[in-house]
Order: structure tokens, then C-alpha cells, then sequence
């Protein structure tokens, strides 16, 4: 990231989503994708694991989000509904040591070529523009 | 197998003030099988405890290990030169495990980081529920191998009680009454009149009531 003014987030994202919205991702920057976004590809959004997710967070992450599949067209069927399972875990689990659980989140987008995946992108970042750091921040 | 599951958060992180350096030890036995103790529910409490200290500006170190069994002497002998290196040993496996692991290592400060709930079944992925309640004194022969004392509320031997309504016990729609299951269950096996039999006053000394249990095979013993 290089600005230190923008929040870090980290993306994990179905490789089937991310593809169908960019097609290539070296383009993603021109296409308007916030810089402050770093991306991480999976073969599917159910590939994510609960440790996963949090240690984007231990890592310094301000946010962290999952993009997958509508839940209907997932290519691996459940994929994505396995996903939201494991982030809605994680939404409990901020909350129980009293950060909040919007610093996370999980964004079921349409895999037609369209601009939802950058879309998801600027809303997550000016969600955690408006929470601020993470409280993990500079400690 | 034994089904527990993981505290409150808020819970484990109060056992730990003032701590610097943990084992969290996980289980490869039955709390694995039902994705509350095992290696990967280790990674995650480890992950979580950490994400707690650094908020808090009190780092702590987490150590992750998972033993084949945390009842048996031989995996739990394998900590005896680290033992004392850990200001705790946090146990994620069912309260048999924390309780030998106390017992062999004495000097250092061993921690539940798990509720052990019952012995049960795994009825799909995510619902356990009970079926034994290790009375020690098994009656599952004159019941049609459903247990009265685990899944009838009041433990009764000859039910079912006035509480039975249309199948479901008086606690709770969702919870079925044994004793009719049991009723339709022997009748299916044309086995209705071992209902006629009473059951006799139950002598619970196989159970808690006659102290700590204890089984010693001298056929086995080396």
C-alpha cells in the first residue's frame, strides 16, 4: 500500500468472480479498482479458512472481505455459502474482543462481466475509511 | 464420543491475564472429530488470543501443538521437557485431558479451554446430541437400546411421565420423549412386554454417587 492515508484491505476472492469482472487483473487499477485493495485469488471463496481470515488481521489488515459467487451459481455449488459461513465466525468472533465486525465481510457478487467486483472494492474501502485503523494498529 | 465445545472468548482471555507464554494443546480425539479441539480449532484460538493481546498492547506468545490423545500417558509423557517453559498450558481437549495433564505435571498451571458437554453422536455435520450417560449400570437391553437415563429429562426408569405429549417431552417441542420412542421402538420389535417389566429402585453407586470410578484389568496390566 502507499499511501498510508488509504486503509489496508485485504480481498480474498474467487477466482471465477474476479476473472469474469476484469478478465485480466493487470487492468483492474485502470478499471477504477482502489490501489489500497490487496488481492488474493482462490480457486473458489470456500477455499477460505477461518485462520485465514483472521491472520490478514493479525497481519495489520484495516478490513478484510471475501468475494465470491451469487450462492446460486457457484461453480463448486456451495462454494460462496461456505464462505459466508466462515465469515459470519469471524464477524463473532471481532465482536467478542470488541472490534467491530464490519471490518469484515463477505460480498456474493455476479459472475457476468460487470463492474460489481470493483464496486465491492470502493465500498469496503470507504467503509473502513469511516471505522478508522484497525485497533491492532501500531501495537 | 465425547462432545464438548469451545468457552466464550472472554472467558479464556480472563484465564490468561498477566501471561506471556502458552501451549495451547489440542486434542486428536474425540474434540477433533467434533471440530471443537483439534489442530485446526488450535490454530484458530491461538490466532484469536493473539489478535486480543496485540489490541491490547500486551503481546502473547502462543505455542500450538496437538497430541494423538490427551488421555493416555504415552502422548502426554512427550511434554515433560517443555512443560515448564509455559506460564500455562491452555487445553483445548475434553476435561479428561486437563485433568491428567494436572495430574502429571504438577508445577505448571493447566487451563480448560473448553466446556465438555456429553458423550453423543454426531447426527450430521454441526448437530451432536446426547445418548450416554455413563451410569455405569447399562439397561439398554430392557429399553430397546434407548437410554433412559440420558435422554428422558428425569431420568426415569419406568416412564414415560404425565409430560409426554404427542411424542415430545414437557421441557421442549424439539426434544423427543424417550420413553415413547422406546414404546414404538419395541413394539416394532414385537418386544412390548418387556415393559411389563418394573424396574427395580436403581443403585447409582456405578455412577458418580459411589465416588470417582475406577476399572483395573489385571488381564492387561504389564
Amino acid at each position: 500500500m502507499n499511501d498510508v492515508n488509504q486503509p489496508d484491505i485485504v480481498a480474498f476472492c474467487c477466482h471465477y468472480t474476479a476473472y469474469a469482472c476484469s478478465q485480466d487483473l493487470q487492468n483492474l487499477p485502470r478499471l477504477g479498482f482502489p490501489e489500497n485493495v490487496r488481492l488474493e485469488i482462490l480457486p473458489c471463496s470456500g477455499r477460505i479458512s477461518i485462520t485465514r481470515l483472521l491472520k490478514a488481521f493479525e497481519q495489520g489488515a484495516d478490513g478484510v472481505y471475501v468475494a465470491g459467487c451469487w450462492e446460486d451459481t457457484c461453480h463448486n455449488i456451495r462454494g460462496s455459502q461456505i464462505a459466508k459461513k466462515r465469515v459470519d465466525y469471524v464477524k463473532d468472533v471481532l465482536a467478542q474482543l470488541n472490534i467491530k465486525p464490519e471490518r469484515v465481510e463477505m460480498y456474493m457478487i455476479s459472475r457476468e462481466p460487470n463492474r460489481g467486483f470493483i464496486e465491492v472494492a470502493k465500498e469496503m474501502t470507504e467503509r473502513i475509511k469511516r471505522l478508522g485503523p484497525s485497533p491492532l494498529k501500531g501495537k | 464420543m465425547i462432545v464438548g465445545e469451545r468457552k466464550p472468548i472472554q472467558e479464556i482471555v480472563g484465564m490468561l491475564k498477566g501471561m506471556k507464554k502458552i501451549l495451547i494443546l489440542g486434542c486428536g480425539g474425540c474434540v477433533s472429530v467434533c471440530s471443537a479441539g483439534g489442530e485446526k480449532e488450535v490454530e484458530i484460538l491461538a490466532s484469536i488470543l493473539r489478535i486480543d493481546r496485540k489490541k491490547g498492547g500486551e503481546p502473547i506468545e502462543t505455542v500450538e501443538k496437538t497430541l494423538t490423545r490427551q488421555c493416555d500417558t504415552e502422548y502426554l509423557e512427550g511434554l515433560k521437557d517443555e512443560a515448564g517453559n509455559y506460564d500455562a498450558i491452555l487445553s483445548m481437549a475434553c476435561g479428561v485431558g486437563v485433568n491428567y495433564l494436572a495430574d502429571m505435571y504438577p508445577k505448571t498451571p493447566v487451563l480448560p479451554a473448553l466446556n465438555t458437554s456429553f458423550m453423543g453422536v454426531s447426527e450430521e455435520q454441526g448437530v451432536w446430541s446426547e445418548r450416554c450417560a455413563g451410569c455405569g449400570d447399562c439397561v439398554l437391553d430392557r429399553t430397546g437400546g434407548l437410554c433412559p437415563i440420558a435422554r428422558c429429562s428425569k431420568r426415569l426408569l419406568n416412564g414415560p411421565c404425565g409430560g409426554s405429549q404427542n411424542g415430545k417431552c414437557e421441557i421442549s417441542p424439539n426434544v423427543a420423549c424417550v420413553w415413547q420412542l422406546i414404546y414404538d421402538r419395541l413394539k416394532g420389535l414385537n418386544q412390548l412386554e418387556k415393559l411389563k417389566d418394573i424396574f427395580p429402585v436403581k443403585d447409582w453407586s456405578s455412577s458418580l454417587h459411589g465416588g470417582p470410578r475406577k476399572i483395573v484389568r489385571e488381564d492387561l496390566k504389564l
